[in-house]
């Protein structure tokens, strides 16, 4: 009888001990150096851009490992580590773009093409202020460089300038495929309070031309977006499920699709949308906000993740992440002062309308309404309309 | 003019979130008596872009294929790392290899050595790893020397680090010794005691007739200034002296001295002997101090980079800690000495007290001796 009564708790001394073990050699591996036990055992899967892309990659490489000062070798190579770099959401290409161009990269007068790429690379780094004056090199000696001033409406864009973007899109030449610069148009007119006219410049345009699935899925997601900051989340699902519909991976897409659903409180669809998507530090926020949401365990593991990439990086000294630590410490860390900190910060870099948000509502969280005022201020002045942004601004008033 | 297109399209898409963070290795080196133990932490990734590891090229890199590769790694990171002690070169050599999962992927650990032939005063380092393949690489440097640590972030634009270059890492040694300073005076009843005894009757003065009467309070703070003055500057002397190891007084004589010199002092305001230029007093008691913060300092452990500056910012911080004091004691004092007890309760009173105390600390220290109860 005793025995009877025993056995159950020797088992429950020795699940705890296990769990405690298990929890305890888990813990270690991720902190601690190790050999690891066998030869098989695989440590990195590296990237895999494909098989094709990599062989010429490969082949350039050895190229210009031959030949340093070939021009034409470098940017070719530089722009496909830069592609990657875009398409992988990976930085570590862009940085061996750079070390392509490195011949280049410090002399007085660059090659035109040259400090075109380079301006995209500082552009990468959120170094808006440099790249803009590469970018005003390259269009003083041609005006009508189409990627010089696509880039440059684009930066303009990410600093909230959208007056000097729009003059940017419409200087664009004729003789660029029409959807890029209805895209380029439309998107900058949505953020200056013609969302319409905006709208409707960019659908007339995507109907008509419909050869490449790289710049639909642009053009695409852009009408998603603006539909969506007009407040029709509708068309705003249906231009993003079309985007998707073309079958080609795009990180940006898949963020801008998963807030429209976390927006409408749709937590399990966003989850399901981002399933597995843990390498892409922008995803797994959503992720992870959409984990918290539901009240799930993973919310913690994905929790520590993030917070261990956000001190990777500060530990180097980057604000790259700025925008997503801010809204990380808003929704998952429930911490808003600092949320509200990172913002500002975030703001006086970038100010999209997503960071325009987000100071609001780290201003609201923290019962902090008079930090929104310089925001506020410049909602006001350049017209943006986004019914998200709205209804923080009622909010701010009723408090 | 596809191929533009196809381009400004990359260009002009919104700027996400990576999934790795850019490229950079963490590079520890701890140096003691002139011995350089290290640990370099270097991406996998980055390894197989540099040198190639993935032997099958299956896209998977495997603990065999990293280990058949060890030599050639060490090798390739350790040319590309130069450490030279006074002038001298140190050649490394790797002693241990292991991995380390971190949150954006997996990293070779190299445990390595490097033999400088010899002690040395300064040490530096040149670090060239990657900037050639990837110019957003970036070596996060950490040295420990003799308990301070020292950080610093290396590029292309500043692939260096040396032991003298003054990098804000000095001022916060310096921030950190001169609070310990502040620490020192105010957990150091003694100094303070002292200090306090030299202090009460600043506020008076003698009367014609032999008694005491309020000091005015411009005369108080000449007096006070002049008795601050004379005990820093006397400390400070020793204190230097004593740190440039040229005054070497063992602490068993200077910890009684400085308890006798609390009893002296206090006494000297009951039964005055010294009543014109207390500042000389606190002078010569002073240099007695100084050697016990020296004391102090040691026990600190003064780094052999920045002893000036460390020495320095203790000493700031001793003199700020004592102008702390003097600020609430001077008000507190200036209106106390306006009523009738200040006399009898502040004066006589406070300073039989202070005596007492210290000579307990005085037999304490003298014979080793430990009360009890203390």
């Amino acid at each position: 009888m005793q025995r009877q009564v025993r056995r159950p708790s020797t088992t429950r001394t020795l699940c705890v001990a296990f769990v405690f073990c298990a929890g305890f050699v888990g813990g270690k591996v991720g902190a601690e150096p190790y050999i690891p036990f066998h030869d098989d055992v695989v440590l990195e899967k590296l990237p895999t851009p494909g098989k094709e892309a990599l062989r010429t990659l490969q082949k350039l490489r050895a190229q210009l490992n031959k030949d340093r000062e070939n021009l034409r070798l470098a940017l070719s190579l530089a722009r496909r580590y830069m592609d990657l770099g875009r398409a992988e959401a990976d930085p570590r290409y862009y940085g061996y773009a750079e070390a392509a161009l490195r011949p280049w990269w410090d002399l007085d007068e660059p090659p035109v093409e040259v400090l075109v790429l380079r301006a995209g690379l500082h552009q990468s780094r959120h170094d808006f202020d440099t790249a803009l004056e590469d970018l005003a090199r390259v269009l003083k000696a041609q005006p009508d460089h189409a990627q010089a001033l696509l880039t440059r409406a684009f930066v303009l864009q990410v600093k909230g300038r959208n007056g000097e973007a729009l003059q940017s899109c419409r200087r664009l030449p004729k003789n660029l495929h029409p959807l890029i610069t209805a895209t380029c148009v439309g998107r900058v007119m949505s953020l200056t309070g013609q969302a319409a006219q905006g709208q409707d410049r960019l659908k007339q345009s995507i109907a008509a031309e419909a050869n490449d699935d790289r710049l639909r899925l642009w053009a695409l997601t852009n009408l998603g977006e603006i539909a969506a900051r007009i407040g029709d989340n509708e068309e705003a699902e249906r231009r993003f499920r079309a985007a998707l519909d073309l079958g080609r991976r795009d990180v940006y897409l898949l963020g801008a699709y998963a807030d429209l659903l976390l927006e409408q409180d749709r937590v399990e669809e966003a989850r399901a949308l981002l399933d597995g998507e843990t390498r892409i530090d922008a995803l797994l926020l959503r992720l992870a906000i959409a984990e918290d949401r539901l009240g799930r365990d993973t919310a913690n593991e994905y929790r520590a993740m993030l917070e261990a990439r956000f001190d990777a990086s500060n530990r180097r000294g980057s604000t790259l992440h700025q925008r997503e630590e801010a809204r990380f410490h808003l929704e998952v860390l429930r911490q808003p002062e600092s949320a509200l900190r990172l913002a500002e910060a975030n703001w006086a870099v970038q100010k999209e309308p997503q960071d325009t948000a987000l100071v609001l509502q780290a201003a609201l969280a923290a019962g902090a309404p008079e930090r929104a005022g310089p925001v506020l201020k410049w909602v006001t002045e350049t017209g943006l309309e986004d019914v998200s942004i709205r209804a923080l601004i009622r909010q701010l008033d009723k408090g | 003019m596809i191929r533009a297109v196809f381009f400004a399209l990359l260009i002009l898409s919104p700027v996400t979130a990576e999934a790795h963070k850019p490229s950079d290795s963490t590079l520890s080196l701890s140096i003691e008596n002139g011995a350089i133990q290290g640990r370099w932490d270097i991406a996998l990734r980055d390894l197989d872009y540099a040198i190639g590891l993935d032997g099958d090229g299956d896209g998977a890199i495997t603990w065999g294929e990293l280990r058949a590769r060890h030599d050639v790694v060490a090798a390739y990171a350790l040319a590309r790392l130069v450490l030279r002690a006074d002038e001298r070169a140190c050649p490394a050599k790797a002693t241990n290899h292991l991995v380390e999962e971190r949150s954006d992927g997996t990293y070779s650990v190299m445990q390595f050595t490097a033999d400088c032939m010899g002690a040395f005063e300064d040490l530096e380092l040149r670090y060239s790893l990657f900037f050639d393949l990837d110019a957003q690489h970036r070596g996060l440097l950490q040295v420990d020397w003799n308990g301070a640590t020292s950080a610093s972030i290396l590029s292309p634009s500043r692939p260096s680090w040396s032991t003298q270059d003054g990098d804000d890492s000095a001022w916060r040694q310096a921030a950190v010794y001169a609070q310990e300073g502040v620490w020192h005076i105010w957990i150091g009843f003694d100094h303070v005691l002292f200090l306090i005894s030299l202090l009460l009757p600043a506020v008076l003065r003698r009367a014609d007739g032999g008694g005491w009467q309020p000091q005015k309070p411009r005369g108080a703070l000449s007096e006070v200034v002049k008795v601050v003055t004379a005990f820093t500057v006397a400390h400070s002397i020793t204190l230097g002296l004593a740190s440039a190891g040229w005054l070497d007084l063992p602490a068993r004589l200077i910890e009684p001295a400085i308890a006798a010199s609390i009893v002296l002092a206090a006494l000297n305001n009951i039964f005055p002997l010294v009543t014109r230029g207390i500042w000389l007093v606190a002078f010569g008691f002073g240099l007695v101090h100084g050697v016990g913060f020296a004391g102090a300092l040691s026990d600190l452990g003064l780094p052999a980079k920045g002893l000036l500056l460390s020495l320095f910012s203790f000493n700031a911080g001793v003199e700020l800690g004592q102008l702390a004091i003097v600020a609430v004691f001077l008000p507190l004092a200036l209106w106390a000495a306006r009523t009738p007890f200040y006399l009898p309760v502040a004066l006589r009173f406070g300073s039989f007290a202070i005596a007492a105390v210290a000579s307990v600390w005085f037999v304490e220290r003298a014979f080793s001796l430990s009360w009890p109860v203390s």
